[in-house]
C-alpha cells in the first residue's frame, strides 16, 4: 500500500509579525500614539499662544463681573452680575426656547403630517407644499425672514395693530395683558397640578373597570371636567380676581409683559422648520402601518376616530419616536442660531463673554458640555419612553 | 294565457353616479363627507384671501421698468405698493457673487456652471465609473483656478472676496469630497474589533454630533489659529471649510455605518472564509455593497450640508444668505428684505428640491437588486 503522506501545507513565516493578536495590539498602540502626539502638539501650541497673549487659562473668569446687559432673562440679572450668572441666563433662555419650540413643532408637525394623508385632495396638497417649502430652505434664512417680518413689517408701537383683548402687535414685540398679582394664583396653580394627578387616576380606574367589566367610561369628559373644574373652583373661592395688567403706551414704547421680536422670530422659525420634518416622520410612520390593520379595525366596528386612536397610532408611534427624538435634538442644537438674530441664548451670551475675556477654549468647552448633556438627557428620556411603548414580543 | 301578458315592468332604477370625470373627482376628493366639504370651503376661502394679494405684490403693483431708468430707483420703489424687482436688477450680481471684483465676475459664474455641470453628470448612473473621478480631478482644480486666479493671466482674487453662490456650492462640494473618506474611515473604525480604535471613533462621532454646527465653526475660526505654531496663520475660508468638513464627516460616518449594518452577516463570513485580509474584504466585498446602499441617505445628508453652509455668515463670510443680508444694509435699499430673501430662497429651493427628488428617484432605482 502506498503510503499517503499527510503533509501540512506550509503556513508561511511564523512569529510575532504574523500573529493577529500582536498586530491588533500594535495597530491600536500606533493609533493611540498618533492621536496623543497630535493632541499634545495642539495643546502645546495653544499653551504657548495663550502665554504670548497673556491670557490666563482656567474657569476663574466666571466669577468676574460681566458688565453687559442681557435683553431678556428668566431669572434676575443685571450688568454687575458675574459671567457665570450671565451664562446661566443664556442657558435658561436656550432651555426656554427649546422646550416651547419642541411643544409647538410636535403639535404643528403632527397636524400637518396627518393632513398630508387626508382624503381631502386640497388639504393634502397644501400640506405637502408646506413641507417641501420649509424643508428646502435654510433655517437661517427662515429666521431672518421671520425676524424681518416682525421688525420691519409690523407697525411702530405708536401705530400698533391690535387683535382685540388688549393684545398689541408692534415691531418691538407682542404685548399682552397678564393677570395682576393676587394671592389666589398660587393655589390655582397647585389645584391644576392636583387636578392633572386626579385625571391620571381616573384614567387608571377607567382602564381597570374596562379590563374587568368590558365597559368603557367617558374618560376624556371626566378628565376635562376635573382639570377645568378644580382650578376654577379654587379661583371662585379665592374671590375670583379679574384684574389684569394691561400694556400701556408710554412714550415711544409699551410697558407691560412682552414677547420680544427675537424670541418670537426664533420660536416661529424653529418650530415651523422642525414641524416640516416631524410631519414627514408622522406621515411615513402612519403609512408604515399595514392597511389590513385599518380594515380589520373597521370590520370589528370601530369608528374612524377610535381606529386611529386604538389601532393605528400605537403601532405608528413605535416607528415615529426614534426619528422624532433626533428632530428634538436638532431643534435644540439649531436654537444656537439665535446668535444670528440677537436672542440671548447660551451661544450668544457665550460669544459676548468670549469677546470680552478672550477665554475662547473655556467658553467652547462650556458650549460642548452643555449641548452634549442636553443631547444625552433627551436621548435617555426618549429611549425610556420608546422602551415603554415598544412591542412586547414573545 | 291572458294574465301573463299583463305583467308590469318596474320603473328603471336611476343610473349610478358617474365614477369618472371632473364632477366625480370633485365629489370623491373634495366633498366626500360633510367635514371634508367644510374643509374644502375653508381652504378655498383662505387661498382666495391669500393668493390675489401675493399676485398683486409680485406682478401687478411691482416696480421694475419704471424704476430702472431713473437716478434713484429705490425712491421710486418706495412710492410703489408692490415688489421692487428693481432691487434684484440692481443687486443680483452682488447677491450671486458677493464682493468678487465686478469686472471679473464671469469667472465665478463659469466656475459655478462647471461644478453644477459636474454634479449633473455625476447624477447619471451611466457615468458611475472610473472616468468620473478623472473628470472631477480636472474640473474641480479648474473651478478653483478660475476663482482664485494668479495664473494664466487671471488676476488674483483673495478668498476674503469670494462670496455668494460659488461659496455655498464650493463649501458644500469640497466639504463632501473631504468629509466622505474621513466618514468611511470613521464608520469602519466604529465597527472595528479593536477596542481603542472603536472608542476613539465613537468619541469623535458622538462629540461632533452632539454639538451645534455653530460651535464647531466658532471652534474652527477661533481655536484653529491657537492650535497652530506661533506665527502661522490660516485663511478664514479654509478655517470654515475645515469646520464644515469635520462636522460633515461625523454625520457621513453614521450614514455609511447604516449601509455597513444593512449588509447581511453572510457577506462578512463569506469574505473571511475565502481567506481575504481585512483590507481586501473591506475594499472588495463590503464597501462596494455598503456604499451603494448608503447613496440615497447620502444625498439627503448632502442637502442638509448645502443648507447648513449658510451658517458661515456667523464667522463673517458672505455666502448667499450673507450677501442678501449685506445688501440690505445699504442705506438706500434698506427694508427691501422680501425681494432679497425671496430671491435667495428660490435659489436654495431649486437646488434642494432637485436634489431631494433625485434622492427619491435613486431610492427607487439604485438598489433594485437588493431590495425585496
Amino acid at each position: 500500500m502506498a503510503q499517503i503522506s499527510h503533509t501540512i501545507p506550509a503556513r508561511g513565516p511564523h512569529g510575532l509579525l504574523y500573529d493577529p493578536r500582536a498586530r491588533a495590539v500594535f495597530y491600536q498602540l500606533l493609533t493611540l500614539t498618533i492621536v496623543v502626539a497630535v493632541g499634545w502638539f495642539l495643546v502645546d501650541n495653544t499653551l504657548t499662544n495663550l502665554a504670548n497673549r497673556n491670557i490666563a487659562s482656567g474657569f476663574g473668569f466666571l466669577d468676574r463681573e460681566a458688565g453687559f446687559a442681557i435683553s431678556e432673562s428668566v431669572i434676575a440679572y443685571n450688568a454687575s452680575d458675574s459671567y457665570g450668572r450671565a451664562l446661566l441666563v443664556g442657558f435658561l433662555n436656550t432651555i426656554r426656547i427649546a422646550v416651547l419650540g419642541i411643544v409647538v413643532a410636535t403639535v404643528l408637525g403632527t397636524v400637518i403630517g396627518i393632513a398630508r394623508l387626508s382624503s381631502n385632495w386640497l388639504l393634502a396638497k397644501l400640506a405637502s407644499v408646506y413641507v417641501e417649502v420649509v424643508r428646502n430652505i435654510p433655517l437661517l434664512l427662515q429666521l431672518f425672514v421671520w425676524y424681518s417680518v416682525i421688525t420691519v413689517s409690523l407697525p411702530h408701537p405708536r401705530e400698533q395693530v391690535t387683535i382685540g383683548l388688549d393684545i398689541y402687535l408692534t415691531n418691538r414685540g407682542i404685548y399682552a395683558p397678564v393677570p395682576a398679582d393676587h394671592p389666589v394664583w398660587l393655589p390655582v396653580g397647585v389645584a391644576l397640578v392636583v387636578a392633572i394627578g386626579i385625571a391620571w387616576g381616573i384614567a387608571r380606574w377607567a382602564k381597570r373597570a374596562q379590563d374587568e367589566t368590558g365597559r368603557t367610561k367617558p374618560v376624556f369628559w371626566y378628565s376635562l371636567a376635573v382639570i377645568v373644574g378644580c382650578p376654577a373652583l379654587v379661583w371662585l373661592v379665592g374671590g375670583a380676581p379679574t384684574e389684569m395688567v394691561v400694556p400701556v403706551l408710554d412714550g415711544f414704547n409699551f410697558r407691560g409683559e412682552e414677547l420680544t421680536p427675537e424670541f418670537l422670530a426664533l420660536l416661529l422659525g424653529l418650530s415651523t422648520y422642525t414641524a416640516g420634518f416631524i410631519a414627514e416622520i408622522v406621515r411615513s410612520g402612519i403609512q408604515a402601518v399595514p392597511k389590513g390593520q385599518t380594515e380589520a379595525a373597521r370590520a370589528v366596528g370601530l369608528k374612524p376616530g377610535r381606529v386611529l386612536q386604538l389601532v393605528i397610532l400605537p403601532q405608528a408611534l413605535r416607528i415615529i419616536i426614534p426619528p422624532t427624538t433626533s428632530q428634538y435634538l436638532n431643534l435644540t442644537k439649531n436654537s444656537s442660531l439665535a446668535v444670528a438674530i440677537g436672542y440671548p441664548d447660551l451661544v450668544s451670551v457665550g460669544n459676548t463673554t468670549l469677546n470680552q475675556t478672550g477665554q475662547a477654549i473655556e467658553v467652547i468647552v462650556i458650549y460642548m458640555t452643555v449641548y452634549l448633556t442636553i443631547s444625552l438627557l433627551i436621548s435617555l428620556f426618549m429611549n425610556w419612553y420608546n422602551q415603554r411603548i415598544a412591542l412586547v414580543e414573545r | 294565457m291572458s294574465d301573463t301578458s299583463s305583467h308590469v315592468w318596474l320603473p328603471s332604477r336611476p343610473p349610478p353616479r358617474s365614477a369618472t370625470g371632473p364632477l366625480a373627482w370633485l365629489r370623491h376628493n373634495l366633498f366626500s363627507t360633510w367635514y371634508n366639504a367644510l374643509l374644502t370651503v375653508l381652504i378655498v376661502w383662505f387661498l382666495a384671501e391669500l393668493i390675489p394679494p401675493i399676485v398683486r405684490w409680485v406682478l401687478v403693483d411691482a416696480t421694475l421698468l419704471s424704476a430702472l431708468g431713473t437716478d434713484n430707483p429705490a425712491a421710486v420703489c418706495r412710492d410703489g405698493d408692490g415688489a421692487c424687482w428693481a432691487f434684484i436688477a440692481e443687486w443680483w450680481r452682488f447677491l450671486l457673487f458677493g464682493r468678487y471684483p465686478f469686472d471679473e465676475q464671469w469667472r465665478p459664474a463659469l466656475a459655478v456652471a462647471l461644478v453644477i455641470g459636474l454634479w449633473v453628470v455625476s447624477c447619471d448612473r451611466r457615468f458611475w465609473n472610473r472616468r468620473l473621478i478623472y473628470v472631477w480631478g480636472l474640473g474641480a482644480p479648474a473651478a478653483f483656478i478660475l476663482m482664485g486666479g494668479g495664473v494664466f493671466g487671471l488676476r488674483e482674487v483673495p478668498t476674503v472676496n469670494w462670496g455668494g453662490l460659488p461659496l455655498t456650492i464650493g463649501l458644500s462640494t469640497v466639504g463632501l469630497a473631504f468629509a466622505f473618506p474621513i466618514g468611511v474611515v470613521l464608520a469602519l473604525g466604529r465597527r472595528s474589533n479593536l477596542p481603542v480604535i472603536r472608542l476613539l471613533c465613537i468619541a469623535y462621532i458622538e462629540l461632533i454630533r452632539g454639538v451645534p454646527l455653530i460651535t464647531v465653526l466658532f471652534m474652527a475660526s477661533l481655536m484653529l489659529p491657537m492650535f497652530l505654531p506661533t506665527g502661522m496663520t490660516i485663511d478664514v475660508l479654509l478655517r470654515a471649510q475645515i469646520g464644515i468638513t469635520l462636522f460633515a464627516s461625523a454625520y457621513l460616518a453614521e450614514v455609511v455605518r447604516g449601509g455597513l449594518q444593512a449588509l447581511p452577516k453572510g457577506q462578512y463570513e463569506a469574505a473571511d472564509s475565502l481567506g481575504l485580509t481585512y483590507w481586501q474584504k473591506t475594499g472588495l466585498i463590503i464597501l462596494p455593497q455598503a456604499l451603494r446602499i448608503s447613496i440615497p441617505p447620502l444625498v439627503n445628508t448632502f442637502i442638509g450640508f448645502f443648507k447648513d453652509t449658510s451658517l458661515v455668515i456667523i464667522i463673517g463670510l458672505l455666502d448667499l444668505v450673507g450677501a442678501a443680508k449685506q445688501a440690505l444694509t445699504n442705506p438706500a435699499w434698506r427694508g427691501f428684505y422680501q425681494e432679497s430673501y425671496l430671491f435667495i430662497a428660490v435659489i436654495f429651493f431649486v437646488f434642494c428640491y432637485c436634489m431631494s427628488k433625485y434622492s427619491q428617484w435613486l431610492e427607487k432605482h439604485v438598489n433594485t437588486g437588493v431590495n425585496r
